[in-house]
């Protein structure tokens, strides 16, 4: 009992079918309080039915869901104390902002001060005092953004939902409205659930991140272990950038594999994730373009330690992004290595049709039996 | 140059038949209707100008009692055509799926394809003394004698109700399409019940819709003529009536020109005292849908 009370939002074996489509499947977490939740997963995976089911707007076809410890199966979604920032805000266009805000208020029934008041002190504390008498439509995208979460945290909710609603903003806004939306979460000290299909909008900003995959749960956990230590194919190939590979197992040692991927490269990798492979199975391994080194062909023979996978190729393309630049390296099989690297400007940096040799630790060569 | 004058062509082309239509069936026949309206007969086909005609009017209560009469009515035909028409158009925008929202909405439009005429003798049939409704009541045995339906305030009532609620739904249909599922919904999820949401949120959203829509049917229903007189038969005192009577029955075109003009005048007051009482302008409702 003790244990309940701790989180703010469980859901336990929930289930939702639409006829025969499953949208729901047996999805159980719980969020503890005053932390930032997100779902992800790709478009179409159940996300929206989920927090649907949450708010109040679906019923779910099984299992429980509990605010506060308590079973809000039943409970219509005006009675629930869960409040939803929509994708498109649907802020009222024929109130101004001040009625917006002062609308959930109103239906609690709370005295004409006592509005006054709130409204005031929370547009206080999204920085926006002196918008009240604002109509909907003078206001900008970050600020409708703020103000839809204000007339929600102005009825003190035990969870916030808010489903994708960085979508519609430009990329520059989206970015701020990141860092934002956290500090908000951590000013308000409420539990933010966040659905969204963007993995940076939800490894920047949540404490745990669950991804979901066709209305399943695959992980939930932390962004750091979701990003180095994924559980399953899906997650290392939907969290963060990698290089993919399919091929079959030749030897297994310990917890190292050595594979053969289908285009005839070979290299060692660590087993991840469920079910040891065995020889001759079918694996997909990853790695992350961070954990390549790319240098030029001659100069880092000496320096790539034993054990390393080392592969050797030619530059097909420089792809510049400042701190963030990469190269595509095309090796002997013909296929395309993304690496990250260090583009300094100066005379030695990687160019277009150079020999180079890649090497990466088999330790950082994630492998999942397929 | 000869671009700028092709596009000016154009343009006064697709202008032309929009200006003539106003110009000559409207406002060339109201000019003389005016004009004719501010004739005083002193003898036989000798006129003088004055306001003689409109002070008649003012004069007789019976004629400014059929004008009031026939306002509040129609404003009673507006209500019951918007309570009516509101779920139906709530219905077919926001609940009916896609597909069977077209077929609702041809089945609105059905009874616009007979014509008024055809439509009040099928009330006729219905609700007369031998009529069916009359008959299957004595059949039933719930009444005796034969009753007749026809001839009252209710019958005229709901015959212009049946008639104009069309024109009601659809400007509704086309505001309430406009308006997004998750407003509903943000209005639940901020702790609003059923009327709250429809009071504070649907009803606001809707105003354009509901406020053209109720002037295009308190317009239609206070210039109708034919289902009052056919469904309400003398009884039915209407306004449009005695502009008739003055006309053709007795051939007096000053006084029925001024009585035309004072229900031009008075249905265009009501509206515009409906749009100050619900605080919207022209260009915010039948502009816009």
């Amino acid at each position: 009992m003790q244990a309940h009370t701790e989180n703010d939002l469980e859901c336990i074996r929930i289930q939702k079918h639409f006829g025969s489509v499953r949208a729901v499947d047996d999805v159980s977490f719980e969020i503890p309080k005053g932390s930032f939740f997100s779902i992800l997963g790709p478009s179409g995976c159940g996300k929206t039915t989920l927090m649907r089911m949450i708010a109040g707007f679906e019923q779910p076809s099984s299992g429980d869901i509990r605010i506060k410890g308590k079973s809000v199966i039943g409970t219509p979604p005006n009675r629930r104390n869960v409040k939803m920032v929509f994708q498109h805000l649907a802020l009222f266009p024929m109130m101004n902002v001040y009625e917006n805000i002062a609308y959930g208020l109103r239906c609690a029934g709370a005295s004409k001060e006592v509005i006054r008041s709130k409204v005031h002190d929370v547009l206080e504390r999204i920085s926006l005092p002196d918008v009240a008498n604002r109509e909907i439509s003078q206001l900008s995208g970050g600020q409708k953004q703020r103000i839809a979460i204000a007339r929600c945290m102005v009825l003190d909710p035990d969870v916030l939902l808010l489903d994708e609603p960085l979508g519609a903003l430009d990329l520059k806004l989206r970015e701020a409205m990141k860092i934002e939306l956290k500090l908000l979460q951590h000013q308000f000290d409420t539990t933010f659930v966040y659905i969204t299909h963007d993995q940076s909008e939800a490894l920047v900003m949540s404490d745990n991140v669950a991804i979901m995959n066709q209305g399943k749960f695959v992980q939930i956990g932390t962004p750091q272990e979701l990003y180095h230590n994924p559980s399953a194919a899906f997650v290392a190939g939907f969290v963060g950038d990698t290089n993919r590979w399919a091929g079959r197992v030749t030897r297994v040692e310990g917890n190292t594999v050595e594979v053969e991927t289908e285009a005839g490269l070979a290299m060692r990798g660590s087993i991840r994730g469920a079910g040891a492979p065995g020889v001759g199975d079918k694996v997909s391994a990853f790695v992350r373009p961070e954990f390549i080194t790319a240098a030029k062909a001659g100069i880092s023979a000496g320096q790539t330690g034993s054990g390393q996978n080392v592969i050797d190729g030619r530059v097909d393309s420089i792809l510049f992004n400042g701190a963030n630049s990469r190269v595509l390296v095309r090796d002997r099989a013909g296929e395309l290595i993304e690496a990250d690297v260090v583009l300094t400007g100066g005379p030695q940096d990687l160019k277009p049709r150079d020999d180079v040799t890649l090497s990466w630790s088999p330790e950082q060569t994630m492998s999942f039996k397929a | 140059m000869k671009q700028r004058d092709i596009k000016r062509l154009s343009l006064i082309l697709l202008f032309a038949p929009f200006a003539l239509w106003i110009l000559l069936l409207i406002v060339l026949p109201h000019l003389g209707m005016f004009y004719i309206s501010l004739r005083e007969k002193v003898a036989p086909r000798t006129y003088e100008f004055g306001l003689e005609n409109y002070i008649n009017f003012f004069a007789e209560p019976i004629y400014w009692n059929t004008l009031i009469r026939t306002g509040s009515m129609s404003l009673l035909v507006t209500v019951l055509a918007l309570l009516l028409g509101f779920p139906i158009a709530y219905y077919i925008a926001k609940i009916a799926g896609h597909r069977s929202r077209g077929a609702l909405f041809l089945m609105c439009l059905i009874p616009l394809w007979v014509s008024d005429l055809i439509r009040a003798f099928g009330w006729i049939l219905l609700l007369r003394e031998t009529g069916i409704i009359s008959s299957s009541l004595q059949w039933a045995g719930l009444v005796s004698t034969p009753v007749e339906f026809l001839y009252n305030d209710a019958t005229v009532i709901m015959g212009l109700v049946y008639t104009v609620i069309l024109f009601m739904i659809v400007p509704l249909v086309s505001t309430l399409d406009g308006m997004d599922d998750a407003m509903v919904e943000a209005g639940y999820n901020l702790g609003g019940n059923g009327p709250t949401v429809l009071r504070r949120i649907i009803i606001p959203y809707a105003m354009p819709g509901i406020v053209s829509g109720c002037i295009v049917v308190f317009m239609l229903t206070a210039g109708s003529y034919l289902t009052p007189i056919l469904l309400g038969g003398k009884n039915s005192s209407w306004f449009t009536e005695q502009i008739y009577d003055q006309f053709i029955t007795r051939y007096n075109w000053e006084s029925g020109a001024a009585f035309g003009f004072l229900l031009l005048a008075f249905t265009s007051l009501v509206v515009w005292g409906g749009l100050k009482l619900s605080g919207q302008t022209l260009n915010s409702t039948v502009a816009r849908s």
